[in-house]
């Protein structure tokens, strides 16, 4: 039994569920103490010492029911057909292609069920990552039975060229399906248990260091899913306001009153602090034509980086600017996207008019506590870029960050006026990748702490 | 004295004698709850209780102090609680009152010092003296661990401490034991049992997380919800009560700000039996859904659906039975 739960462990770590080892022992205090013939109160106590989020008790629940209820429960009853299996090696090919053959015979369900289980074992089976694997993990179980003696038998049999012989080659084969089908399904379900979310996990890293505008359709779920991940993580990490004492400042009023019991001998000194501002963050994003390729990504940013941070006013343009907190506020992704694409998006480029729109209607929202991130590639149709509108912004605001989706080698080229504006961002950075934004954005935020 | 003290767990021979104990002083356990306390015990490890408000969680840890008989010691967590208000603290004042009350005392013994060093040598002695358990003032964290039948402790509201003190209650958590650096070590000769709750407002440290078994409370199904009603609010009627939490268990499953918990079943329920209602009626229902929706836009909400909503919970409910209560309990 202890060997089942450090393989259920070990199922859940590859779940992302983090168990540590002193969590593991007091999983096998737990189940010493509880015993394991009652499954459900097994199921609730292991949920309760292993899982430490909601999150992680699905996890835990899902993959405690596919574990427990599909392994054998107990040992196995020991059949004869066991013994028989030991020497496996060593048996005739007559004999270990008779004793496979018995197996799948019906009725024998729990004889093949262990048989597949010592297989499995002997497979290593619990290794599986991939779904790629399931196959040839089948073929080694299947081996591990003695598929090799079987398969020799069924050479032998074709080659018979009688009736006779061509039955008994048709019945091999069946035994054969059976077999494997049996191993694959074995396989299959090892793979849910310990590699599915590997494989997730694995799609996720090479979704987040994909390039943005290679990003397909097709992937928009997942990335949905990892960006909210993301803005989720930002938001736990800087959505606290901070104070730091400074040391060597008396407080002198508080110092006095939390010593007014004793007298006023000053026993606990107090040093002032310095409170730590929330980010207060304004986000322009151009959805012209130019930028079509990652408007959707730029905006799925903008969506869920409004989730996260209370703080947060989003504009969007590409000739006339235009605040779009409503719209993300007040619709699904998927409809907002297209709301927002079809009030301001994809026409052709200007910057310069989009600040002055800016500056028209919304200057008052720059104040110093502000950070301004413009997402856009700064290719501005050969119009006026309105640097002076620009510097005044940068003057007024705590920084401006740039993230431009456009590689630095393309920067100044053509209509692209970057170089321009680059002197007034405290930062501008060329962000190709999910990790790249994630790397950005928690250093606009970590400038608050 | 001599002999070897008992400790107040006894009772939790088993899942079931939990339930049951608990039961007998109105709490409802289910056995996630009651194996989670279980385990705490036999394990000696806190549990962290997550889940909405007003389902009950620190109503637990009163509940098992209550049928336990042992001492309920209570810690309010707030942002900016510190060691000093959660382990313990020098009573500065009586220190100095006592200085300057024993001071002609002192001088007297320390006169017939001749030199410096030897006045010295005296004071060094009566150091210790203000330095004792007399002037140690226990905060909840100490009291907790010098109970000698061990006691429920309750750690409320962790989640709105500051990151310093989560770190620094690891700890006392792990070894049940606290360090006075004038006086030594202090450990809880009977562990308390540690009961943690959190609301979620902001996420749990991964370390505190790990140190602790987790429980999550959610909302309460029908039957439970009617138990615990009909434990917290004397007379009232098995239709009404049947009705009602069908009616409140309805109400959860809308798209609401702030869906009503128990806290606001049990006042409702309260409410009702004050008007003398003995069936849920639309007119009841707009007069005191106030008590059970906190929100004006929840009432706002919920308020166009009530029609419909009183007539699901009096007509026959999806087993067929009609809302007449359940005979079969009690």
């Amino acid at each position: 039994m202890e060997k089942q739960i450090s393989n259920f462990i070990r199922a859940l770590r590859s779940a992302e569920v983090r168990v540590s080892t002193g969590e593991a022992l007091d999983a096998a205090r737990t189940v010493a103490m509880i015993g394991y013939d009652d499954r459900l109160l097994m199921k609730d106590s292991l949920a309760c010492v292993l899982a430490k989020s909601e999150a992680e008790k699905s996890i835990h629940d899902r993959l405690f029911d596919l574990y427990f209820s599909a392994a054998p429960a107990g040992a196995p009853s020991q059949t004869a057909s066991e013994d028989a299996e030991d020497n496996a090696g060593s048996e005739a090919p007559q004999d270990a292609a008779e004793r496979l053959s018995a197996l799948t015979a019906p009725g024998n369900e729990q004889a093949l069920a262990s048989a597949v289980e010592r297989a499995a074992e002997a497979a290593g089976l619990n290794d599986i990552r991939f779904s790629t694997q399931v196959a040839y993990f089948a073929q080694s179980m299947v081996r591990a039975m003695g598929g090799e003696a079987l398969q020799a038998r069924l050479l032998e049999a074709l080659q018979g060229r009688t009736p006779d012989a061509d039955a008994e080659a048709q019945r091999l084969i069946d035994v054969r399906r059976t077999l494997t089908m049996t191993a694959r399904a074995r396989a299959e379900r090892a793979f849910e248990i310990f590699g599915a979310a590997e494989t997730e996990r694995f799609r996720d890293d090479v979704a987040a260091t994909k390039r943005l505008s290679a990003i397909e359709a097709s992937d928009m779920a997942r990335m949905k899913q990892l960006v909210t991940k993301i803005a989720r993580r930002l938001a736990v990490k800087h959505s606290r306001r901070r104070k730091r004492t400074q040391r060597g400042l008396l407080d002198v009023r508080r110092t006095m009153r939390a010593n007014a019991g004793v007298d006023g001998v000053p026993f606990n000194v107090i040093w002032r602090q310095k409170k730590k501002d929330r980010p207060k963050i304004i986000v322009i994003c151009d959805v012209s034509g130019s930028v079509a390729a990652y408007v959707r990504f730029l905006l799925l940013l903008l969506f869920s980086m409004k989730e996260a941070i209370p703080d947060l006013s989003a504009f969007a343009f590409s000739y006339r600017l235009k605040c779009v907190d409503d719209i993300l506020e007040a619709h699904e992704f998927d409809a907002a996207i297209k709301k927002i694409l079809r009030e301001v998006g994809l026409g052709s480029t200007s910057y310069g008019q989009a600040f002055s729109d800016f500056k028209l209607e919304h200057e008052n929202k720059i104040d110093r506590r502000t950070t301004i991130i413009i997402m856009g590639d700064g290719r501005s149709n050969y119009g006026d870029p309105r640097l002076d509108l620009f510097r005044d912004f940068a003057g007024r605001a705590k920084r401006i960050i740039w993230l431009n989706p456009e590689g630095r080698a393309l920067w100044g080229t053509g209509d692209s006026v970057i170089p321009r504006y680059e002197p007034f961002c405290a930062q501008m950075s060329h962000v190709a990748t999910l990790k790249d934004l994630e790397k950005a954005i928690d250093e606009v935020l970590t400038a608050y702490s | 004295m001599g002999k070897v003290t008992k400790t107040g767990y006894e009772p939790m021979t088993s899942i079931e004698a939990i339930t049951a104990g608990l039961d007998t002083v109105g709490y409802i356990s289910i056995p996630q709850i009651s194996t989670a306390v279980f385990l705490a015990h036999g394990l000696r490890k806190p549990i962290l209780i997550e889940g909405p408000a007003g389902v009950g969680k620190t109503d637990l840890a009163a509940s098992l102090s209550k049928w336990l008989n042992l001492p309920l010691i209570r810690l309010q967590c707030y942002e900016g609680l510190d060691e000093g208000k959660a382990l313990y603290e020098w009573k500065y004042g009586k220190q100095l009152l006592y200085t300057q009350i024993l001071k002609e005392k002192l001088n007297e013994l320390l006169g017939g010092a001749e030199t410096l060093k030897d006045s010295l040598a005296k004071l060094s002695g009566f150091e210790d003296l203000f330095f004792s358990p007399q002037f140690l003032e226990a905060r909840p964290l100490l009291h907790a661990m010098q109970q000698a039948r061990g006691s429920v402790l309750l750690i409320d509201e962790i989640d709105k401490s500051d990151e310093a003190f989560e770190a620094f209650l690891l700890e006392v958590l792990s070894d049940y034991q606290v360090t006075v650096p004038e006086i030594g070590t202090i450990k809880a000769n009977v562990p308390p049992l540690v009961i943690l709750t959190s609301n979620n407002v902001r996420e749990l440290g991964d370390a505190l997380k790990r140190r602790c078994l987790h429980l999550h409370i959610g909302f309460p199904d029908h039957e439970r919800e009617q138990r615990i009603v009909r434990a917290r609010v004397d007379g009232i009627s098995a239709t009404l009560l049947n009705q009602l939490v069908r009616f409140v268990q309805s109400v959860r499953e809308t798209d609401i700000k702030k869906r009503p918990s128990i806290a606001e079943t049990v006042d409702w329920a309260r409410t009702l039996l004050l008007l003398h209602a003995n069936t849920l009626d639309e007119a009841f229902v707009r007069d005191t859904l106030n008590v059970l929706l906190k929100h004006e836009s929840d009432i706002a909400a919920v308020s166009p659906a009530i029609p419909k909503m009183v007539r699901d919970a009096t007509g026959p409910d999806a087993r067929g039975r009609l809302a007449s209560g359940y005979p079969d309990m009690e």
